[in-house]
């Protein structure tokens, strides 16, 4: 049958390209209903891209109409060009079978440019409802001119409207599929970055590192810390590590597993590890859960830490007639 | 890949190092996912005789990762549960290679009978 | 006769090879009567659970024949490895690099302040 009637098309439309309107509404078309809608198919394609400018015209007047406009973050020239690009895409993707059907390969570039725009508009900092109007927006213009154009003929116009109506819905969720990816994205280069930002390793003195641990330490946080501490190890040739979690709210047992591991790992390095701060609350959590720190060097402060370091280094640290303080 | 002797250990290894290179797997996790394979390795000469591998590049989501399976046609494991204690063995070594391996990689699955053992581990990329 | 012992693995071994590795140090160990048996496993990029136990072993022995091992040259992503897999490498001490290692032996084996001649045994495989 879809042959058949494929093939009737192709027949039929040299000789009805001239009477286009008039063929619409004869009584002859009604009676073949089937082919009367391939034609109207193709007619979308064409309509459209007649009227390609009218309806970017119409696009970037109901944007710019729209309260939601940020001409502070990208300028009406480059929202025009932005928009201009993905209205030629979904022109030249619009065919007499695909229109109701946005899953079909055929959109493809236009949902890659559309997926390409929400993106960039998640980074910029664009709200949803900013990129929905963007997209909705098209609609609008897209159906203000297909009802220009089929003034005269209800019934095409209605199935029209219904189809542009499914496929911008369908460019919509994509729209917000995308924006949402983008976001996520943007979310998880910050935690990326958080975790960097919060696991600096610093040199105290020549052999001695320091890492103040600010914040939970969950399983990949210790990853990270551990790499770094290590690393960083390696590339001083310390051999004492100060583990400062006055910073660390809570250390349960998990916590307190990890920072064994770290601890373990530095000393599989050769190096000595030292943990300081600990908070007179956080001693008594790790009594009464029973976590055995006895084999670890533990100090209140930071400064004990160091004073200890410093023993075990054999170094001391003197008042001098001259300066403040010297070795 | 086949492995059949001990020799084939170090060019398996060399082959997961590969993959994981090119799915851009950090270098802890390069080690850790090489370290439990050739625990797995070694459980499969040991105690199999040999077997096979299968080194699969898997994505989920936007994860990346590398699963490998050991397949062998050995005895199998008579009790799962014990083999994956700490400090078990049966032969005399530390009792880490199951137990071990299960905590360097991301996901681990054992199926055994005794017609044999298969053993699949998977590390993302990240994590 | 060498006071120290430096052993260099530079490739990864596989089992027998290490076992090898075991029994000739531990027999080098008694015929030169060294103190102190120093380990560089920096090339390595993989030790799991036996190549743990050989050189826990070769510890061991060692110790039972007075003379330290210790391990030196751990990469970070190995020892990350080491902890995550729950091997300790107990009884062998272990430094940041050999330079270090060698004081370390020096500190443990203590009076012996004389002059060191190191043996050198590159255990590099064909």
């Amino acid at each position: 049958m879809e042959k058949y009637f494929h093939v009737a098309g192709s027949l039929c439309q040299p000789h009805f390209a001239a009477t286009k309107k008039r063929f619409a509404i004869t009584p002859f078309v009604l009676y073949l209903g089937n082919l009367n809608y391939i034609y109207m198919k193709v007619d979308i394609s064409k309509v459209l891209q007649k009227r390609k400018k009218q309806i970017l015209e119409l696009w970037m007047k109901n944007q710019l109409a729209n309260e939601t406009l940020r001409e502070d973050l990208m300028s009406n020239d480059e929202l025009r060009i932005q928009s201009e690009e993905l209205l030629d895409a979904l022109v030249n993707a619009v065919n007499d079978r695909n229109l109701a059907d946005a899953q079909s390969g055929d959109f493809d570039t236009v949902i890659e440019i559309l997926s390409g725009i929400s993106i960039s508009r998640a980074r910029q900092g664009y709200s949803p409802r900013e990129t929905g109007v963007y997209i909705f927006s098209l609609r609008e213009a897209l159906l203000q001119t297909l009802q220009d154009e089929l003034k005269n003929d209800a019934v095409t116009l209605l199935a029209l409207t219904m189809k542009v109506n499914k496929l911008i819905d369908s460019f919509g969720v994509n729209t917000f599929e995308t924006f949402i990816k983008g976001r996520e994205e943007v979310i998880l280069r910050q935690t990326d970055e958080i975790t960097e930002i919060s696991t600096p390793v610093t040199r105290l003195w020549d052999g001695i590192l320091a890492l103040p641990i600010i914040g939970t330490l969950d399983s990949a946080r210790t990853q990270v810390v551990m790499e770094n501490l290590l690393q960083e190890i390696v590339e001083t040739g310390s051999s004492i590590a100060i583990l400062d979690i006055s910073g660390v709210p809570a250390v349960d047992s998990l916590v307190a597993q990890h920072l064994i591991k770290t601890i373990s790992a530095t000393r599989l390095m050769g190096a000595e590890c030292i943990i300081s701060g600990i908070r007179p609350e956080i001693a008594q959590t790790v009594v009464h859960l029973g976590i055995d720190l006895s084999n670890i060097i533990t100090k209140a402060t930071l400064a004990s830490a160091l004073k200890h370091a410093f023993g075990m280094l054999q170094l001391e640290v003197r008042k001098s007639v001259k300066e403040k303080t010297s070795l | 890949m086949a492995i059949q002797k001990e020799q084939d250990v170090v060019p398996f290894r060399n082959r997961v190092k590969e993959y994981a290179v090119k799915i851009g797997m950090s270098l802890v996790n390069q080690t850790k996912l090489i370290t439990a394979a050739s625990e797995l390795v070694r459980n499969m000469l040991k105690y199999a005789n040999g077997g096979y591998t299968l080194i699969e590049i898997v994505s989920k989501g936007r994860e990346n990762g590398i699963r490998l399976s050991f397949v062998d046609k050995g005895p199998g494991i008579k009790d799962i549960q014990l083999a994956m204690k700490d400090g078990y063995s049966t032969a005399k070594s530390l009792g880490l290679g199951l137990p071990g391996a299960k905590r360097l990689v991301s996901e681990f699955d054992i199926r055994s009978s005794e017609k044999g053992t298969t053993v699949t581990i998977t590390k993302w990329k990240n994590g | 006769m060498g006071k120290f012992l430096l052993v260099t693995i530079q490739v990864d071994l596989y089992d027998r090879l290490a076992l090898n590795l075991e029994s000739d140090l531990v027999q080098m160990v008694n015929k030169t009567g060294a103190r102190g048996v120093l380990i560089d496993i920096s090339a390595l990029s993989i030790v799991d659970s036996f190549m743990g136990r050989i050189i826990g072993n070769i510890g061991s022995m060692s110790k039972i024949m007075d003379a330290e091992t210790v391990v030196v040259g751990i990469q970070p992503a190995v020892a990350i490895t080491l902890v995550e897999l729950g091997l300790e490498l107990k009884g062998v001490s272990t430094a940041l690099n050999v330079e270090k290692g060698m004081a370390l032996l020096r500190r443990k084996i203590g009076s012996f302040e004389d002059t060191q001649e190191e043996e050198h045994d590159d255990n590099s495989v064909e």
